[in-house]
């Protein structure tokens, strides 16, 4: 595959976003016991695109549900390279991000990193521990091979480095929707719909929440300012739990159609 | 200190800082290492903590304060020992930089107190903190008390179970200390779970790392808090080698590698000069710089143990405060410019080295300086009439609990 065959990210939210939808990207953990099946299952419950987690040994972004998916995944034997692999032999007509921690990225190298997403059919990469100061030697790999960095952006983040950020991004932006980790929450974080509204402010880019989104209700809501959700641990919990492809897809489902009632 | 030492330290602080272990550059690169791999939650955070710490340390009245609290509290300036007895035996002047008889038993007070200072300035209420062997876990707490700041001490399973006593003081300090079960369960969890806490609750707390690592200002703050070690130690030693002596500085400067906080503090006061000999010593299972390779974690680039993929690996150390598979990135360039060596030594070195110290000195050393003391019984021959200068960073008091079941009828 080459740069020019990858299904865009960014193209396939732009599209639902103008047909007036609202966009889903679920989130899984690459490398769980029969991940390849339940990403396919994912890709046909209405997903607007997928965000495979590559696991690493120390993910300080992340809560305790997708640390425990790491972990079982790792101990299961998942490798970077075989994530990728993995990827290339689907054929699932959703477009795919990775998302891992740089020291993962950066030992594999930038460049081969970047060269293989693109064989492996990739079009965007979200790096969560490496925010806009130490973005430049990943950046310019990407460019080069032609796969998009995702940038996230945080309700910490002041509004002159907000622009920054946009600038240095593309897909979509990942807009931190709460002060905190990766995991399951009860209610909407106040912050999530003001992070949105900061960024549908300076940005043309898909503006997606990501951290904390835990039922369609929230996704819902959120989605009243924010062009679309990212869906992790609510998902990844009920992989863990239940190891059925049909039953995650019907949760991820139950997300499309919040989103597509409004 | 008296006015007299005061001057000398001052001016020579001045003279160092212009040298080797000076400011990074950049967004705090030692050379290819260091930088802020984290979070953009946290990336304001930090800029802030840059900022606050400039101002702070600039300025005359946190100066004082801080000097105040360093002597009035922590008990500084700390002693320089020459150990007759051991050093006979081994064929070499030995000088002990006498950090274990610091308030709360081991330099990381120095590091805390600046700290504590700092986040009360910043207008925060509550210190987060992870630690390895509870050292600077019971310093944060101590801090936090004196100061009336919340604390909460992310510590691994493994390391509460052999350092409980720490584990106590803590509490009875007054700190919340919660397990870090994820992993290896030490240190390097015990940070990973500390950064968690703070992406989480940054707005009002400030994240009080304890040695010369994660994302950038840490390191350099770190080391300028342990600086006054290295500057006294300079000082100390021209009084202690004598008028005849035509350096006044040590031939070798040794001290124990866990992330590398107290080593920076002592090679601070010497670094400028190309004639002293610096070595870390790391642990067999937990060297990085011996073992690892240019990796990214903890906010920080550095040498790391890792496998092929860049998976983290788990270190095994006896000493749980040096059980850390990364370093402080400046040592990853001191490592690399050649300044500094870096060493291991093995888990049955240390062991005795701890009891060789104890009984020809009766000073009871923490297992973390007893590596660096197990490097010099091992280098006895190339070290031969030489001065040499150990960071002796802490006491043992925390390990004799771990040390009875080692040793056990032995003795
Ligand atoms: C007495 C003592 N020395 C050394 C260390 C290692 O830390 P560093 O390398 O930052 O000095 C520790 C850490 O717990 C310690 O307690």
């Amino acid at each position: 595959m080459s740069a020019s065959d990858l299904l865009p990210f960014q193209a396939s939210l732009e599209a639902r976003r103008s047909s007036g939808g609202k966009c889903l990207v679920p989130y899984l953990t690459g490398g769980l016991p029969g991940w390849e099946l339940m990403l396919e299952a994912v890709a046909s419950a209405g997903a607007d695109g997928i965000e495979v987690g590559i696991p690493f040994s120390d993910p300080v972004m992340d809560g305790p549900i997708i640390q425990e998916s790491s972990e079982l995944a790792l101990a299961a034997g998942a490798t970077p390279p075989g994530i990728l692999d993995g990827l290339s032999r689907l054929d699932i007509g959703v477009p795919l991000a990775v998302m891992t921690y740089v020291n993962l990225v950066y030992r594999f190298g930038y460049e081969r990193f970047a060269d293989s997403m693109v064989k492996a059919g990739v079009s965007a990469a979200i790096l969560p521990d490496m925010p806009l100061e130490e973005a430049g030697d990943w950046c310019s790999a990407a460019d080069a091979a032609g796969v998009q960095t995702v940038m996230l952006a945080a309700p910490t983040t002041p509004d002159e480095r907000l622009s920054r950020i946009v600038e240095r991004c593309g897909g979509f932006v990942y807009a931190v929707g709460l002060l905190g980790i990766t995991g399951e929450r009860d209610s909407l974080a106040a912050s999530a719909k003001v992070i949105a509204k900061r960024l549908k402010e300076v940005t043309d880019l898909p503006v997606l929440v990501g951290v904390g989104i835990s039922t369609p209700e929230q996704a819902a809501e959120v989605c009243e300012v924010a062009d679309g959700v990212v869906v992790g641990s609510a998902i990844v919990r009920r992989v863990v739990e239940t190891r059925s492809p049909e039953s995650v897809a019907e949760f991820v489902g139950s997300f499309r159609e919040a989103l597509d009632k409004g | 200190m008296n006015n007299d030492l005061k001057n000398q330290a001052d001016e020579l602080a001045q003279v160092f800082a212009s040298d080797m272990v000076g400011a990074p550059t950049g967004v705090g690169r030692f050379g290819e290492f260091g930088g802020m791999f984290v979070p953009e939650t946290l990336v304001p955070a930090l800029h802030e903590l840059e900022a606050a710490f400039k101002d702070a340390w600039a300025d005359p009245v946190f100066r004082n304060e801080l000097d105040t609290l360093l002597a009035d509290y922590a008990g500084r300036p700390s002693p320089l020992t020459r150990c007759d007895r051991l050093g006979e035996q081994l064929g070499f002047q030995l000088y002990l930089k006498r950090e274990d008889l610091n308030h709360t038993g081991s330099h990381k007070i120095n590091n805390v107190l600046g700290q504590a200072l700092l986040a009360k300035r910043m207008g925060k209420t509550r210190l987060v903190a992870e630690t390895g062997a509870g050292q600077h876990g019971v310093a944060t707490a101590t801090a936090a008390a004196l100061m009336d700041m919340e604390c909460l001490v992310y510590m691994g399973e493994v390391d509460i179970a052999r350092q409980e006593l720490n584990v106590f003081r803590m509490r009875l300090l007054g700190a919340e200390v919660t397990p870090a079960v994820s992993g290896s369960r030490t240190l390097k969890d015990a940070v990973n779970e500390a950064m968690r806490d703070w992406v989480g609750t940054v707005e009002h707390t400030y994240y009080c790392l304890g040695s010369v690592l994660g994302p950038h200002p840490y390191p350099w703050m770190v080391r300028e808090f342990h600086r006054v070690i290295g500057t006294e130690a300079a000082v100390q030693c021209r009084v202690a080698l004598g008028a005849d002596h035509p350096t006044g500085r040590p031939d070798v400067v040794v001290a124990c590698i866990g992330g590398g906080s107290n080593a920076a503090g002592i090679f601070s006061g010497f670094a400028a000069f190309p004639e002293v000999d610096l070595v870390g010593v790391e642990p067999e299972g937990g060297a990085a710089i011996g073992h690892g390779i240019p990796g990214i974690v903890h906010g920080m680039k550095s040498y790391l143990m890792q496998d092929e993929f860049g998976q983290v690996s788990e270190a095994q150390s006896i000493s749980a405060g040096l059980d850390y598979p990364g370093v402080g990135p400046e040592h990853a360039h001191l490592a690399d410019s050649g300044r500094a060596k870096y060493e291991q030594v093995t888990d049955a070195e240390v062991i005795e080295a701890f009891q060789l110290l104890s009984r020809t000195e009766g000073i009871i050393p923490a297992l973390e300086p007893a590596h660096a003391l197990a490097w010099v019984v091992r280098e006895k021959e190339s070290l031969a009439g030489k001065n040499v200068l150990i960071n002796m960073s802490g006491r043992g008091d925390k390990d004799v609990g771990q040390m009875m079941e080692v040793l056990g009828d032995t003795l």
